[in-house]
Parts: C-alpha cells; sequence; structure tokens
C-alpha cells in the first residue's frame, strides 16, 4: 500500500474518531458537571479500555489468521454499508431534511436526565456517573474500533490506525476541556461527509481487491474515487436543496442560532434504548 | 444462561442496527456490489465503471428516499 493510501486511511480513521469522540465527550461533561468528575472520567477512562481490549483482541488474529482477500471482502462490505450510511446522513443534514446535529441540545437532555436522579454523593464514587459515561463512550466508540479494525487489518497496519484513533481522542479531550461546553461549534457534519467519503472509497477498493479487480493504477483509484463521490455528494446536497420539504438552513451553523426547526424523518437524533438514551450518530 | 443469551441478543440486535437499521437499502446495495465484483472481476473495464457507478445510485437513491416531505 502507498504512502498516500496509508495517509488517506489514516486520515480517515482520525476525522472518523473525531466525530464519535465529539459525541462521547457531550456525555462525558454532561456526566461529568451534573455527578462529579471523578466517576465520570473513570467510567470513560473504563471504556476506553474496554475498547482498546476489543482492538487487540479481535484484531491482531484478524492480521494473522484469516486470508487477506477474504478479510478485504468484508472489510470492505462493512466500510461500505458504514460509509454509505454516514454519507447519506450528512447529505441530508447538508440539504436541509434531517435536522443537525446538535451537542448543545443533547448536553442538555442528558444533564436534565441525569439532575432528575438521585443526587450525587458528595466525595465518593458515584455509579451513575460512571456508568453514563462508561455506556456513552462504549456505544460512540464502537464505531471506531470498527473502522480501525476494518482499515487497519485490511492494510496489516493496525498499530498505526489504532494510533490515530488515540490522537483523534486525546485532541478532542483536550479541546473538550479547554472549551467544554462549546461542542456546537465543531463542524461535525462537514467532518462526517469527509469521512463518509474516505470510508465508501476505502470500501469500494478493498471490496474489488478482495474480489480480484485489479483497479488501474492500484491505490491511486482510492484519490480518485474520493473524488467521484465528493462530487455525487455536492451534487445531491445541492439537488435536494431545491426540492420541497427542504430547511432552508443547511448550513454547518448550530441548529439552535441557524433556527433551524427540529425535522419528523422518522429518523430521531436521540433514541431510546434499555431505558438509556443513545446520541445517534 | 439468561446473562448469555442477553448478551447474544443484544450483540445481534447491534449488528442489525448497524447492517440495515432504518436504511435496509444500503445493505442490500452493498451485497449487489459485492456479487457484482465477482461476477465483473474477469471484465475489469466494466467492473471499474460499474461498481462506483451502483454506489453513486445507492447514494442518491438512498438520500432522495430519506428526504423530507412536505405535509
Amino acid at each position: 500500500m502507498s504512502t498516500t493510501s496509508t495517509t488517506l486511511m489514516l486520515v480517515a480513521v482520525f476525522g472518523a474518531s473525531t466525530v464519535e469522540m465529539v459525541e462521547a465527550l457531550t456525555i462525558v461533561v454532561a456526566a461529568g458537571v451534573t455527578r462529579g468528575w471523578r466517576s465520570a472520567l473513570e467510567g470513560a477512562a473504563a471504556a476506553v479500555l474496554v475498547l482498546a481490549l476489543v482492538v487487540g483482541v479481535v484484531g491482531v488474529p484478524l492480521i494473522r489468521y484469516v486470508p487477506l482477500s477474504a478479510l478485504r471482502i468484508v472489510v470492505g462490505a462493512l466500510l461500505l454499508v458504514l460509509g454509505m450510511s454516514w454519507l447519506r446522513k450528512a447529505i441530508l443534514r447538508a440539504s436541509g431534511h434531517k435536522e443537525l446535529h446538535d451537542e448543545e441540545a443533547i448536553f442538555s437532555e442528558e444533564t436534565t436526565g441525569l439532575r432528575q436522579n438521585h443526587p450525587a454523593p458528595a466525595r465518593r464514587r458515584d455509579g451513575v456517573g460512571f456508568t453514563v459515561a462508561f455506556k456513552g463512550v462504549l456505544l460512540e466508540g464502537v464505531e471506531v474500533v470498527l473502522i480501525v479494525i476494518s482499515l487497519g487489518a485490511s492494510d496489516h497496519r493496525l498499530g498505526p490506525a489504532a494510533a490515530a484513533a488515540g490522537a483523534a481522542a486525546v485532541v478532542v479531550a483536550g479541546v473538550g476541556a479547554l472549551v467544554t461546553r462549546q461542542l456546537s461549534e465543531v463542524p461535525e457534519n462537514t467532518i462526517k461527509m469527509v469521512v463518509g467519503v474516505a470510508l465508501t472509497s476505502f470500501g469500494l477498493f478493498w471490496v474489488g481487491e478482495g474480489a480480484g479487480v485489479h483497479w488501474p493504477g492500484s491505490d491511486l483509484a482510492i484519490p480518485v474515487f474520493i473524488g467521484v463521490f465528493s462530487m455525487t455528494s455536492l451534487v445531491a446536497v445541492s439537488w435536494l436543496r431545491r426540492l420541497p420539504g427542504a430547511e432552508t438552513t443547511g448550513t454547518e451553523e448550530s441548529p439552535r442560532s441557524s433556527g433551524a426547526v427540529a425535522p419528523d424523518d422518522g429518523a430521531p437524533n436521540v433514541v431510546e434504548r434499555e431505558g438509556d438514551p443513545v446520541v445517534e450518530s | 444462561m439468561s446473562v448469555i443469551l442477553r448478551a447474544a441478543g443484544a450483540f445481534g440486535r447491534f449488528w442489525w442496527d448497524f447492517l440495515i437499521g432504518d436504511t435496509p437499502e444500503m445493505f442490500v446495495a452493498t451485497l449487489i456490489i459485492v456479487a457484482a465484483a465477482f461476477t465483473l472481476r474477469s471484465v475489469r473495464p466494466a467492473a471499474v465503471i460499474v461498481l462506483p457507478i451502483l454506489v453513486v445510485a445507492t447514494l442518491v437513491a438512498s438520500s432522495y428516499r430519506g428526504r423530507r416531505r412536505p405535509g
């Protein structure tokens, strides 16, 4: 694999991890503010450990024991499903057909829910804060783990892929510590669209390679796919914006500041699973 | 035993949500793309054109399906 495609792979992992970590950080900050920072940070750290363990336990045997062509087909298919789904969501949000992800609204909802719970103990560990932070980081991190394992294993670069995800976690945590609640300023939908294009491009490339299709220019096909799918996304956004039902604001502004109205397209951003609020990415 | 069953159920639900969820057309299209890749692997020029077109068609069709309808 060339330096270009390895760099693209690392950028894709970093971007995907950034998006998911911003969402996880919202939940951790909400737990920290309402239930105490010690328990929230311990819960987040425990979840990161579990995720790292999953990467090691699942990723390393995949590289060692699964034939590369089979691995590339499965991984490519997974990346296609994930990448196209992210891209679809980003297109719908950018064209005003789906509500932009509003971290402030999610933060507000999380803190309200947590405050309604029993008060947190003053100095001791708080089980509610720990659990909420643990679950938030674990659920948001699962997609990151899938992306790290998929891209890292198919390219035999699990270490650099995991390092890129770790770097994203450190950057997001650092920025989060500085801005705390200004997470709505992160241009999440733009990052999501870029990462969606990259994941879809890698997915198609690996599916083809695994099936025995030799792309012209080998790895150089990936930047070509990125160009084609980027153009497709931009054209789709422009087209969908003109269709009836589109909100006029399809930009990356905070939905609250832009005045966007919450839509009802059957795909809510915050869903309930087993009684716990789960932020849909 | 119930713990194992619950874990298996959660594992199955995760993969169902991840692969199918509210966009089953993505999963079906991916299966078609994989099948097309195997079918066209010996006809490289066709594969190089058809596979990206399938992805583009899926994206456009699925985004159109997910648009907000007025009223």
